[in-house]
């Protein structure tokens, strides 16, 4: 696309400020939502735009989460576009309601703020609570900052919309990390984001003169068949996620490279790969142990569904070593990335050693200390030195 | 009687023809569902008055009045017998299926 954005206003914003803002410039129609710590920030910012007349949508105050996605549903189901945001337990409350809009094919974005499950009671950030909603078939993403954040909220329009993928979007901020952290974001031109997402016209939307039946019962005969149709359109949602990331980076000079990035990666034998917040810690990490002449490279996985298998299959055989940072744990197993990505990589050309790492659970900081141990544990493995294959780090004793 | 008519539905054929989710056009009646009726109502139109109790009270719908007379869709009449059982005139009877 030739026509750029024309500029961007900066301003000093928190993660959820910055959602706020990108939901702003996506103008939903209906904004269905109900606060949570530490979402709310993003909820009161949107009605603060609303009762100023900044923004044109119906404000809807519901009594819960559930409620909340059941309200975006239904404006989903006339054609409007929806918007929500949650977090944790709000999020768990509306497990119910994710499947029925992905099984709907209803084109909804919400923002999730990652905070901890209960009990032990705890508000502050880990991965635990969208990582537990894997198969409720939502596209998820995961967000290194605010300016990401923004950008990502238009792009999941952009990606849930296509024809090609009717799926509903999950952008995933790490709890207080991001959604409390302020920096400076670029908030780009109204003009300029009506341009790369035009509005919604659904081609499944109910008026008077096109009465349609909905969610109906898809008996046994039926029923596999719209699971296969939602299984093809995530691997659809691959493509479209690359493309909409390309022409949003042709738009807005900023790429975030699709699926997965990464840092540092050609020539390196040792990838640490994670989620989040967790990749701007590492970036620094990896740029001082390349300086010492360490052949280090970082993977921040951007999508967890859908799962960029391909990219695991084709992983450099000079990889020797790949540490996996959960932020989350599968009481009995391992970390659910650490499960997807080892799975992946049997089909590589030559599978790497790895450990997975559990970190960060419960807003317990990340350091860069914490990473440089996790890559000398990797280096550890190249030397033939044994290293448990699943590790608590940062763990008190 | 202008009542829906039972139409075929057709089924997608291939993956192309499913609809976008779990969703179609509304009002396709595909077959009658009167199948756990033991009693259908009767009408005995000398008695009626037309007073249209019975088709503001039928749970289902299923009272025509657009004829001259009242009709009853036994395609979706459940025979409840609320009609039979309000009826002022006593002009509704409810018979045993079989009978």
């Amino acid at each position: 696309m030739s026509n750029k954005a024309r500029s961007s206003q900066l301003d000093f914003l928190n993660g959820d400020e910055a959602v706020a803002y990108g939901a702003k410039l996506c103008r939903p129609h209906v904004v269905a939502v109900y606060p949570i710590t530490p979402q709310t920030i993003v909820v009161e910012r949107i009605a603060e735009f609303v009762a100023n007349n900044l923004m044109t949508c119906e404000y809807i105050h519901v009594e819960s989460e559930h409620s909340a996605m059941c309200a975006a549903m239904g404006a989903s189901l006339v054609g409007a576009r929806a918007f929500t945001a949650t977090s944790s337990q709000g999020l768990a409350y509306m497990h119910e309601m994710l499947h029925y809009v992905s099984g709907s094919r209803f084109p909804i974005v919400m923002m999730n703020a990652n905070r901890t499950l209960a009990a032990p009671w705890n508000i502050f950030g880990d991965q635990r609570d969208s990582l537990a909603q894997r198969d409720t078939g939502w596209i998820q993403v995961y967000v290194e900052n605010g300016q990401e954040a923004l950008d990502m909220i238009i792009q999941a329009y952009a990606v849930a919309e296509d024809d090609r993928v009717y799926t509903p979007v999950m952008v995933n901020l790490d709890g207080f990390v991001n959604t409390h952290t302020f920096e400076l974001v670029a908030i780009p031109e109204q003009k300029d984001v009506d341009e790369f997402l035009p509005p919604f016209k659904s081609k499944n939307a109910i008026d008077f003169n096109h009465p349609r039946s909905f969610c109906m019962t898809a008996a046994t005969e039926w029923n596999m068949e719209f699971r296969y149709q939602q299984q093809e359109a995530m691997n659809q949602a691959k493509e479209v996620i690359a493309e909409v990331d390309r022409r949003f980076g042709d738009k807005f000079g900023r790429y975030y490279g699709g699926l997965v990035e990464e840092v540092r990666c050609q020539d390196a034998e040792v990838v640490l790969i994670g989620m989040g917040s967790v990749a701007g810690t590492s970036r620094v990490v990896v740029d001082k142990l390349r300086d010492k002449g360490w052949k280090v490279g970082l993977l921040k996985l951007r999508f967890y569904r859908p799962f960029p298998i391909e990219y695991f299959k084709g992983l450099s055989p000079k990889v020797k070593a790949v540490g996996i940072i959960d932020r989350d744990i599968s009481f009995g197993y391992e970390g659910a990335l650490a499960s997807d990505i080892k799975a992946a990589l049997t089909s590589a050309s030559a599978p790497p050693k790895v450990i997975n790492f559990i970190a960060g659970i419960a807003g317990r900081d990340i350091t860069k200390e914490n990473i440089e141990e996790m890559y000398n544990k990797l280096f550890n493995l190249t030397q033939g030195k044994e290293e448990k294959e699943l590790q608590f780090i940062g763990l008190r004793w | 009687m202008a009542k829906p008519k039972i139409v075929k539905f057709h089924y997608p054929e291939s993956l192309a023809e499913m609809p976008l989710g779990p969703s179609a056009a509304a009002g396709i009646l595909t077959e009658p569902n009167a199948g756990w009726r033991v009693q259908r109502p009767v009408m005995d139109r000398a008695k009626c008055s037309k007073c249209l109790l019975c088709w503001v009270l039928c749970p289902e719908g299923v009272i025509d009045k657009e004829s001259e007379e009242l009709a009853i869709d036994l395609n979706y009449c459940k025979g409840c017998g609320l009609c039979a059982h309000e009826c002022p005139k006593e002009a509704i009877t409810m018979v045993g299926e079989g009978e």
